[in-house]
């Protein structure tokens, strides 16, 4: 009975990622992703000042040795909630005055397994994919191999996600 | 000015500016913070190889590569530039890793056992090669990392991105007391 419902259920992943709909590619790749890019660069900055790509803080986190990285997510949560809470508020556009939106997750059984794997995975090298860019910027090159091993994972996964329970 | 950047910072300050990213790129385009999604667009542009999965027009999604790229160049710029490289660590941690020979603190990954060399050994493939694996295969199953359910999802107020926050920490707290010593031990 459940076979059934894993073939259905997940369809909502196959598609295209949320906005591709919307947004149409733009002859200048570049040019319109820059400040992404500078997104970015600010992003990083914070990953190291906030020590959050450190493997060290990410063992103390989950030996409870340490409040910082509870610290750091409770009030970037925190952050982002009132942001999100005042976007919406005050209807606020983007800069290129089209409407902000979120689309809801859709809850299948992966969040669990998926997080669970994930979590192993992080615990191990202690760091999450945004972390693994920080981790190489920071000289540690070797993560290259890590990161590399994670676009395989996710290939496997792209691979048999049809046979996965979700 | 520049010491005051160069030390650590502390939560309160590196918390919240974190947090700002999500209406940062909300406001800039429209798009919701998080970053194993770069990875899925690495696999759609390199190797799509016919899988459903793989097939959309990844094009469309590439400011999350242009973000990923950006954290590289700022890592890189803050860590040789505006950083001391002095992260404390708590006592016990740094006892129990000077058991097993790590005391090197002053690099983002102990530098003991991540380094080019220890590929050829089993301890390094697992860390590096196998726990890197876990990492994609993970997000991707479940539908996003830290910054995509932990941040950007408990923001929106999302209670599946609660239960995927609960099932990687359940995962994480597990592994790094019982498994990694075991990992280490090798």
């Amino acid at each position: 009975m459940k076979m059934a419902t894993a073939i259905n259920e997940p369809s909502h992943i196959i598609n295209a990622p949320q906005h591709s709909a919307e947004t149409a590619v733009s002859p200048n790749l570049f040019y319109d992703n820059f400040k992404f890019f500078v997104a970015g660069i600010i992003f990083g900055v914070l990953l190291i000042k906030g020590e959050v790509i450190s493997w060290f803080r990410i063992q103390e986190m989950f030996r409870f040795q340490s409040f910082h990285m509870y610290g750091i997510m409770g009030s970037a949560v925190a952050t982002g909630m009132i942001s999100i809470f005042l976007l919406k508020r005050l209807r606020v556009k983007t800069v290129d005055s089209k409407g902000i939106s979120i689309s809801p997750k859709k809850f299948h059984k992966g969040y669990i397994y998926g997080g669970l794997i994930f979590g192993c995975g992080w615990a191990i090298t202690g760091a999450c994919p945004g972390p693994l860019f920080a981790q190489i910027g920071s000289g540690a090159t070797v993560v290259l191999i890590t990161l590399l091993s994670a676009v395989g994972g996710t290939w496997i996964y792209g691979y048999f996600r049809e046979r996965l329970p979700h | 000015m520049i010491e005051v950047i160069r030390q650590p910072w502390p939560w309160w300050i590196s918390g919240p500016l974190i947090g700002l990213m999500v209406p940062v790129l909300l406001i800039l385009g429209n798009r919701v913070f998080g970053l194993s999604s770069s990875l899925r667009h690495i696999c759609a542009a390199c190797f799509p190889a016919d899988i459903s999965f793989f097939k959309y027009n990844w094009k469309k999604e590439v400011w999350n590569l242009f973000f990923a790229g950006g954290i590289l160049i700022g890592a890189f710029v803050a860590w040789n530039f505006l950083s001391d490289h002095n992260i404390a660590i708590n006592g016990r941690l740094d006892n129990e890793l000077r058991y097993f020979g790590i005391v090197n603190h002053n690099q983002v990954v102990p530098s003991e056992i991540v380094n080019w060399k220890s590929l050829f050994t089993l301890r390094g493939v697992i860390i590096i090669v196998f726990g890197g694996f876990l990492v994609g295969f993970g997000t991707r199953y479940g539908d996003g990392c830290t910054s995509g359910h932990a941040i950007s999802g408990l923001s929106n107020l999302q209670w599946p991105s609660l239960v995927a926050t609960c099932s990687f920490m359940a995962g994480g707290l597990a592994v790094s007391n019982f498994i990694v010593p075991l990992i280490l031990k090798l």
